[in-house]
């Protein structure tokens, strides 16, 4: 059984278990939205006196901090104890590109560098322009993107475009239009320093 | 206890990001630079059948499992407020490889410095929130 589930899955079963997720938060009274916890943490830390954005009642949103505490024990668990038995399988153009601007292919299955390039996420990294910009300036376009747009992937790309939403595709579409430019005009630019 | 639930569904959240690879830097950069299938076959999968259970969870009037309407509220149908806020998020995402989800997944496997991005997210919220009244919507 273990090594069933620790072989890479195919898309489409990771697609099921998505929107089994989904459902799961609407049968239980809720709705699937990652980014509203980051609202709810500005409230904790008292962000509610200054603007009345976040003047909001946190302990009704405690379910939606569960939710994310226990996505963090999920990566633990699945990371830990049901590893693929290799690397991440992206394509070779991927790898070829990304080798020729300074980053190496995908780590071994269950190491730090499986899923995330060493070269910009290593601790010391955070101490280096080309760090900063990437931790901390991208952080911070995720944080105030998501807010503004009134949701993320899991509230528009995936809640959103299911209840046949609008105003959540021209979001996707905003994703996609940041995200090409950044893939394809800024990022190379940031990879340079 | 009743909160328990949540926890378990977002442990069953955190482990399919993680074997979704949906976590990964380097599916993301594939997916913007449109050089693999994968990304695209878990978002479409999981819109298609959202789709269809929303349809007929609608259809047949099913509810919550206290009987209260399923939490599907519509969007308020503007444009600068989506186009706009998803560009900036879409930047942040290629960026940082990560969406919300995912940043607390890989917290969970030890990559510490993502503990940076989450900060500025929060940071980049909280901006937002100051900035509100400024911003086209």
């Amino acid at each position: 059984m273990q090594e069933i589930i620790a072989q890479p899955w195919h898309w489409s079963v990771s697609g099921i278990l998505i929107a089994a997720v989904m459902f799961l938060l609407l049968y239980a009274g809720k709705e699937f939205g990652v980014s509203s916890n980051l609202r709810t943490l500005c409230t904790i830390a008292g962000a509610g006196r200054r603007h009345q954005f976040f003047d909001i009642d946190w302990r009704a949103q405690r379910w939606n901090l569960l939710f994310v505490a226990g996505s963090v024990i999920g990566g633990f668990l699945a990371f830990y104890f049901f590893s693929s038995p290799q690397p991440v399988r992206v394509s070779g153009e991927t790898v070829d590109y990304l080798q020729s601007v300074g980053i190496a292919a995908p780590g071994p299955a269950g190491t730090p560098w499986s899923y995330v390039p060493a070269e910009l996420f290593a601790p010391d990294e955070i101490f280096t322009l080309r760090g900063f910009l990437v931790l901390v300036a991208g952080g911070f376009l995720v944080g105030i993107g998501a807010r503004w747009a009134g949701g993320c992937t899991s509230g528009h790309a995936i809640s959103g475009l299911s209840n046949l939403q609008l105003p959540s595709l021209i979001a996707v579409i905003g994703f996609f239009i940041g995200g090409l430019l950044m893939s394809w005009l800024i990022l190379p630019l940031i990879l340079q320093f | 206890m009743r909160y328990l639930i949540y926890l378990t569904i977002g442990i069953l959240f955190g482990f399919v990001m993680t074997k979704s690879e949906a976590i990964s830097w380097f599916r993301i950069q594939e997916m913007f630079r449109f050089e693999n299938f994968h990304m695209y076959g878990i978002i479409g999968t999981a819109v298609v059948v959202g789709t269809i259970g929303i349809a007929v969870a609608k259809r047949f009037g099913l509810t919550a499992y206290d009987g209260s309407a399923l939490r599907l509220k519509p969007k308020d149908l503007t444009i600068p407020r989506y186009l706009y806020g998803g560009t900036i998020f879409g930047l942040g995402w290629a960026l940082t490889g990560a969406c919300p989800g995912p940043m607390f997944t890989l917290l969970g496997q030890g990559i510490w410095a993502i503990g940076v991005v989450i900060l500025s997210s929060i940071f980049g919220t909280y901006a937002y929130g100051a900035l509100r009244h400024r911003l086209p919507h």
